[in-house]
């Protein structure tokens, strides 16, 4: 009987460890992007946006990415909430931000977005993706060897990147000085 | 080197659980012992304040409760357990709510990659320095939070300053920590406490700090941990006089003492990361041979380093936040920058490499010499310059010595 | 060295339930009797005057974007770092150039006045 039920309707296999944790983090990230595009404060929008980032680390971290998943932490979590969490604190009026979620788009926002959804689905999963590479070095070599080559073979983009912080530096003082 | 989690988890298999039961198993009572340091922790370090404090101000401290007053913190924590929970009206609940618990959380994750001894440690990550920089962004989030969600200026001005103190020392302390990283290839703190080691005739004693080799590095990330764990001279933000006690005004009771606890256990930690680096975190005379020996250097050299931010904190006054924010900006990110570059380049020369090591360490004496020159003079002639701009010309030459007094 | 992170994982859970114990307990002992006057937002004692805002500062907005600036250079450093013991002449050329061009927008900062007044 059992046999015949379980033919009827075939039971997903119990999750291994990681993808328990997988499903728990992606869980968090979904949940914290609904919160970002749904909750009617501001703040709180910022603070679903902080629970995607670490959402993303984790998975960052899941897929033994550690250098990309502390970064992550660091600079979106630490610099990039920090001003936006600013720019919604020093905007004057916000305190109350309750703005109204509905306009009168919703109906086209929506089939826009589901269609979008589908795009990207069939997308990637039709894409031949390039297989991992088994011989990477593991561990902390393999982040010895991305700093080798940010100065040998990416040199180039690397300095670029220099003077493009530089022309961000350059240009919040010009924004900040016009007020 | 003890391997606290494959013993635990070998343990745990012969008992003839399945090998991911017994690592989760491993795992959390590792972690549990971690998390439980913490509170534990936090009374030894207030009481050790107090007692440092007072003696620097001449006067006894808590020595009432218990023998040396050792009970005193623990009475200060149930008291605080017993305050009504007040939540002001339109407080924000959720931030409201999570603000304290983060920046107890953001503490208690730095833990796990501190080296208590030769493989103590929670778990050796790759990437060990950058994590415990990632940790510190959480604690920062968590000062905004609170301001904002207590829905009360006072708190909001405070968080403002608050983050924009944490932010500007947060940079020169995250490159001071890239010193020892260069001198040792290795992001990993146990590798980083165990490249500290001096062989003298084939016998390690222990004491090839980095610390020996970078001083002013050591000095700067010390300077910077000062100021991230809001410890004078640079708590203007949670000194009593000074905006009715900052961005913690609208809390009480437990969560009060979470931000507490949070700050407290901050500042030691940072202590023993800069232990750790700069200072050989576990290593010392016949640790090769008697591995345990590791956690009694560690903690000797972990208070050592909290006394002394204790003794910094009762000597020296406060300082004004804009000579706060001028000091990391202008003076600190400059210097330590410098330091790299010389270090960077120092390293490479093709020389032995105990030449390379003097090198970079007179490179340290003569950059800090330098730039202190240079800022010095920098900074002088501004004082003098708006001194200048404050002193009312009609007054200068005309003022005289005020008359002798005869009798009374 | 996924087990790592597991490690990592489990910590973070108990690291959050600690503290939310030790609130739960203070809340669960402590009394409760809410006032008007006791929820009221603190003001050193006097009514709260007007609506609770705070007047805009670029000033922390450039702090807050000229630390994201060096936190982007730092988390380049470190890989760099890390190698430094394999790196030739050139690689070490790259990186200072790399340090020097951020060392002259910090100085760039100072003379425009960015890090002026807190």
């Amino acid at each position: 009987m059992m046999d015949i039920l379980s033919q009827l309707f075939p039971l997903p296999p119990i999750p291994t460890v990681p993808q328990a944790v997988f499903i728990l983090i992606a869980l968090v990230t979904v949940v914290g992007a609904l919160i970002v595009a749904i909750a009617p404060n501001l703040y709180h929008n910022a603070l679903g946006l902080i629970v995607a980032f670490f959402g993303a680390a984790g998975i960052y971290a899941l897929l033994e990415a550690e250098f990309l998943a502390v970064s992550q932490v660091l600079i979106y979590v630490g610099a990039i909430s920090t001003l936006i969490t600013f720019a919604i604190m020093l905007t004057r009026g916000m305190m109350f931000g309750r703005t109204s979620r509905n306009n009168k788009q919703v109906l086209t926002a929506a089939i826009m977005s589901c269609l979008l959804f589908v795009t990207l689905w069939g997308v990637i999963g039709h894409v031949p993706w390039p297989s991992v590479f088994a011989d990477l070095p593991n561990g902390e070599a393999i982040i010895a060897k991305l700093g080798e080559l940010f100065v040998t073979t990416y040199m180039i983009p690397f300095e670029m990147m220099a003077l493009l912080l530089l022309v961000a530096l350059a240009g919040a003082l010009m924004l900040a000085r016009d007020k | 080197m003890l391997n606290w989690s494959a013993a635990l988890s070998q343990f745990l298999m012969n008992l003839g659980l399945p090998q991911e039961v017994a690592l989760g198993i491993t795992f959390f009572i590792g972690a549990l012992v971690l998390a439980s340091i913490g509170p534990v922790l936090a009374l030894v370090l207030i009481h050790i304040t107090r007692k440092v404090i007072s003696r620097i101000q001449d006067r006894l401290g808590p020595n009432r409760l218990g023998p040396w007053g050792i009970f005193q913190s623990a009475a200060d924590a149930v008291k605080l357990l017993s305050k009504e929970d007040i939540r002001p009206a339109e407080a924000d609940v959720i931030a409201y709510t999570m603000a304290p618990l983060l920046a107890v959380f953001g503490v208690i994750m730095s833990l796990a990659v501190i080296p208590f001894a030769n493989g103590l440690i929670g778990v050796d990550l790759n990437v060990g320095v950058l994590y415990l920089v990632a940790l510190g962004s959480i604690g920062i989030m968590s000062a905004l939070m609170a301001g904002w969600s207590s829905n009360n200026k006072y708190a909001l001005l405070a968080g403002f300053r608050v983050v924009a103190q944490l932010l500007s020392y947060e940079i020169p302390m995250v490159l001071a920590m890239l010193g020892p990283v260069l001198l040792v290839g290795s992001m990993r703190m146990n590798q980083i406490a165990a490249f500290q080691r001096l062989e003298i005739a084939g016998f390690n004693i222990g004491a090839g700090y980095t610390a020996f080799i970078i001083p002013a590095m050591a000095m700067i990330f010390f300077i910077s941990a000062l100021a991230e764990s809001e410890q004078t001279p640079f708590d203007l933000l949670e000194a009593e006089s000074e905006l009715i006690a900052g961005f913690h005004i609208e809390y009480s009771g437990m969560k009060f003492a979470m931000f507490f606890l949070a700050q407290f256990l901050n500042s030691f930690f940072l202590g023993a990361i800069m232990v750790t680096l700069f200072f050989g975190g576990w290593q010392g005379p016949f640790v090769d041979q008697l591995p345990i020996l590791g956690v009694v250097y560690f903690l000797i050299k972990c208070f050592a380093v909290y006394v002394v931010m204790q003794w910094v904190r009762g000597t020296f006054p406060r300082v004004r936040i804009d000579q706060m924010m001028d000091f990391a900006w202008k003076v600190l990110v400059p210097l330590v920058l410098l330091l790299i570059l010389w270090q960077m380049v120092a390293l490479k020369l093709p020389v032995p490499t105990w030449i390379q090591y003097v090198s970079v360490f007179v490179g340290n004496i003569v950059v800090v010499g330098i730039v202190l020159g240079v800022l010095g003079r920098y900074f002088r002639g501004e004082q003098l310059r708006t001194k200048r701009a404050f002193e009312p010309k009609s007054l200068i030459g005309t003022m005289q010595p005020a008359p002798e007094t005869a009798g009374d | 060295m996924l087990n790592n992170y597991a490690f990592v994982l489990i910590l973070s859970v108990l690291a959050f339930v600690l503290p939310t114990t030790a609130v739960v307990l203070g809340w669960i002992l402590g009394p409760k009797r809410p006032d008007p006057i006791k929820v009221s937002t603190y003001e050193s004692g006097v009514e709260t005057i007007g609506d609770t805002w705070v007047q805009f500062k670029a000033q922390y907005y450039l702090i807050g974007l000229i630390f994201l600036i060096f936190d982007v250079e730092v988390i380049f450093l470190f890989p760099i770092a890390l190698a430094y013991q394999q790196l030739t002449l050139f690689g070490v050329v790259a990186t200072v150039t790399f340090v020097v061009i951020l060392l002259m927008g910090l100085f760039l900062e100072w003379r425009k006045g960015a890090l002026e007044w807190q």
